[in-house]
């Protein structure tokens, strides 16, 4: 069972999306997956924006974010000039792509001029880190007077809301996206999207925020008296008395009254504030939007990544393919018995004997990725995969993140070490 | 490169809280531990608190239910219980316990109303976390003896992990009277005791090691104190020390391997040779980033290892794991 290989350039290069979205569990590399995605569509030749959302430090300043600002801001070294960085080749052809060749050879390519200033296009990239309390605050400022987002934005109760309620940062990202994709500045928005343990939680959670700022509840338990749940009183009894007050005891009167003067001053924007949500979850089922979405070789994350394109599926949105990091390709065809015998004859000491036992776990650690790959497929037939072998260390500059997108292109090891005529090795059926 | 193993004052510790970077195995880590802290006869108690049947995932089982139950034998008699804790259940357990709402509360559960409570004061959900946790640490049998020897906390993820532990921040937001602060102070005094810890797992790579010293620095500065740092999945080195070094900088001999391979009677095409060489760089590359990430780790305190186990964890592999944890010391003294 082989799964049709995701091609990532085409899906670069394709002028029709607009918005790539990367979704995965925690710590399987979505960051600088979604990095090295857009940094490679820049070297293409697209105009890119980067939404990341809590890159680690050395990746923040190779992409230039060292200071939070909550707009994207200019990547210098991209695309690649010639000479100061290694040329892009398309990993397929192993020539230049096409825009480049076309615009070398001074003639400018069909079809895809500027609009505006009428020129060959120009890729470049542009990075943000999602500031989440400035987003949300902005929100509320674009959506009320200034009187009103005045009160809001110094209640208690919105500051809770705005740093630590969990869901806040999906939604805001969502809400970002939005303001990005209205612009129309880009050609291309790759949005990196917060970490999680579920993957289902950047679909979940603007709409579990919409529905707790929808606020029945709130106002049933703020001032049951006045709100209109009368007739739910009725059906629920006493217990429902008895329940505000224990929630009003544990909580505090304070919290309550709170919130309570927070959905007040905030009522007047929960149109604007669902009618927003609801059309970034548009924008996401929209055609121009493809989800990638990101697992590493271990079983956790695989399942995630399953739960994931299942519910693409369910909600009618575009998945390109899965992105498979962090894989250990073989590249020598011998069996990982063969190697062990054949290191057990030599001397411990041997240099031989040694890469004889690294091959051989090598070999071992392959043939348990391909399972964990070949289980995947099996449920998912149809989704286009692509695999990126492990780099060493951490991914700290453009030249790093360059090399995972070359990797992220390439489908399956070098082939100059893997030739075709030699049969399959052992382990990888 | 050995770690330093397992101090004797962590085995006085009633309440262990493991936590780690999301993707580094703090799930099957806690299930180890709660198995080696059970070996020998003593009685353990694994809990969940992020509703994801990891646990029960883990030890390949039912999901769990909101109670505790027998999850595994430990070897020389012991015995592993798990509890999937559910914030909602738990709240309502506590009304409950002070106000009778009898169908009320199931009505209001469905309604999402008590959701909505925890949802209001996020502190809440920890503070009914981490008092659960609490109560089974101190409840005794009618021999007045603890009902569990240890207690292994399968915490959130290191980002949260120092915010979920601060209940008196928490309960800042909360009432400053009823029943849960009246029963938080308790909470308090055992998280910040000699009687809890909080372990780290990690993987040698950058990022993970970086979390584990942000956090312990957290721990510190929040007064809780911070267990054994365990490092897990570490792959064995099969390169001499003294080779990696030229190694990593792609200096393998490749004609050195192939006189080598013939004489085990193996011959390669050249490009499986020079596939073997790029191997080994990899290889090279890999245990210098590791041994660079274990650098960074010593002088954190106590450092235990678990293997990488190349078939993944299962219910036997699990038992290896917690083996490992015992031979580094792990274990409830009698």
């Amino acid at each position: 069972m082989s799964s049709p290989p995701l091609d990532v350039d085409a899906l670069l290069d394709d002028p029709a999306i607009r918005i790539l979205v990367c979704c995965g569990s925690g710590g399987v590399g979505k960051t600088t997956t979604s990095a090295a995605l857009a940094v490679r569509a820049a070297d293409r030749g697209r105009r890119v924006a980067v939404l990341t959302i809590d890159p680690a430090r050395r990746l923040a300043q190779a992409l230039g974010l060292v200071e939070l600002g909550n707009e994207p801001g200019r990547v210098a070294g991209v695309p690649a000039e010639a000479g100061t960085a290694p040329e892009v080749l398309d990993a397929r052809s192993g020539e230049p792509p096409r825009e480049v060749l076309d615009a070398g050879s001074g003639e400018p390519p069909r079809e895809v001029l500027d609009a505006r200033s009428g020129e060959p296009p120009r890729g470049e990239l542009h990075a943000m880190m999602l500031d989440m309390r400035r987003t949300f605050d902005e929100m509320v400022q674009a959506h009320s007077t200034p009187d009103r987002a005045e009160k809001i934005l110094a209640n208690p109760f919105y500051q809770t809301i705005s740093t630590s309620f969990s869901g806040t940062q999906e939604y805001m990202a969502m809400e970002k996206l939005g303001q990005l994709a209205a612009t129309g500045t880009w050609d291309l928005i790759v949005v990196d999207t917060p970490p999680s343990r579920s993957a289902l939680d950047f679909l979940d959670a603007p709409q579990r925020m919409s529905t707790f700022l929808d606020g029945r509840m709130i106002r049933l338990l703020s001032s049951p008296a006045r709100a209109g749940g009368r007739g739910l009183r009725k059906v629920l009894g006493a217990g429902f008395s008895l329940f505000t007050k224990a929630v009003s005891t544990i909580l505090g009167g304070q919290l309550l009254a709170d919130a309570s003067a927070f959905v007040q001053a905030f009522d007047t924007m929960f149109g604007g504030f669902r009618e927003r949500a609801t059309a970034t979850y548009a924008l996401l089922r929209s055609p121009g939007t493809a989800f990638v979405v990101i697992a590493a070789p271990e079983p956790d994350a695989l399942r995630e990544a399953a739960y994931f394109v299942d519910r693409l599926r369910t909600e009618d949105m575009p998945l390109a393919g899965l992105v498979l990091n962090r894989t250990h390709p073989v590249l020598a065809r011998l069996s990982a018995t063969r190697a062990r015998d054949a290191a057990d004859e030599l001397p411990g000491t041997s240099l031989a004997a040694a890469v004889l036992r690294l091959h051989a776990d090598r070999v071992d650690r392959a043939a348990r990725e391909d399972r964990l790959l070949t289980r995947f497929s099996r449920a998912h037939p149809d989704v286009a995969v692509t695999q990126v072998p492990a780099v060493a260390g951490d991914v700290a500059d453009l030249d790093g993140l360059r090399e995972i997108g070359t990797r992220l292109a390439a489908d399956g090891p070098p082939s100059a070490l893997v030739p075709a005529d030699e049969p399959e090795p052992a382990g990888r059926p | 490169m050995h770690p330093s193993g397992w101090p004797p004052a962590l085995s006085a510790v009633r309440l262990h809280v493991v936590s780690g970077k999301g993707g580094t195995g703090k799930t099957t880590v806690a299930a180890a531990l709660a198995l080696a802290l059970a070996t020998g006869g003593r009685r353990t108690l694994v809990i969940e608190v992020e509703g994801r049947q990891g646990i029960a995932q883990v030890f390949d089982t039912a999901p769990l239910p909101y109670e505790e139950r027998k999850i595994a034998v430990a070897p020389g008699g012991g015995e592993v219980r798990a509890l999937a804790v559910d914030p909602e259940a738990a709240l309502l357990e506590y009304l409950e316990m002070f106000y009778r709402l009898g169908v009320a509360g199931r009505t209001l559960r469905r309604m999402g109303a008590i959701e909505f409570a925890t949802t209001l004061a996020p502190g809440l959900r920890d503070v009914l976390l981490t008092g659960k946790a609490k109560e089974c640490v101190s409840r005794k049998d009618r021999a007045g003896r603890p009902v569990y020897d240890a207690v292994v906390l399968d915490a959130p993820p290191t980002g949260r992990v120092v915010s979920f532990l601060d209940v008196t921040r928490a309960m800042a937001d909360l009432a400053r009277v009823g029943p849960i602060h009246s029963q938080s102070g308790g909470v308090v005094r055992l998280l910040h005791s000699p009687l809890t810890a909080v372990h780290l797992v990690t993987l040698l790579e950058d990022l993970p090691v970086t979390e584990t010293l942000d956090t312990v620095a957290e721990l510190k500065a929040a007064d809780l104190r911070p267990g054994a740092v365990i490092v897990n999945r570490v792959r064995p080195q099969w390169l001499p020390d003294r080779s990696v070094a030229a190694a990593a900088d792609g200096r393998v001999d490749a004609a050195r391997i192939r006189s080598g391979l013939a004489s085990a009677g193996v011959a390669l095409a050249p490009e499986m040779i020079d596939g073997l060489v790029a191997e080994t760089v990899e290889h090279a590359l890999h245990v210098e980033v590791e041994a660079a990430a274990m650098a960074r780790l010593r002088g954190m305190g106590a450092l235990l290892e678990l293997p990488n186990l190349a078939e993944g964890v299962d219910l036997g592999t699990l038992y290896e794991l917690a083996d490992a944890l015992v031979a580094q010391g792990v274990g409830v003294p009698a």
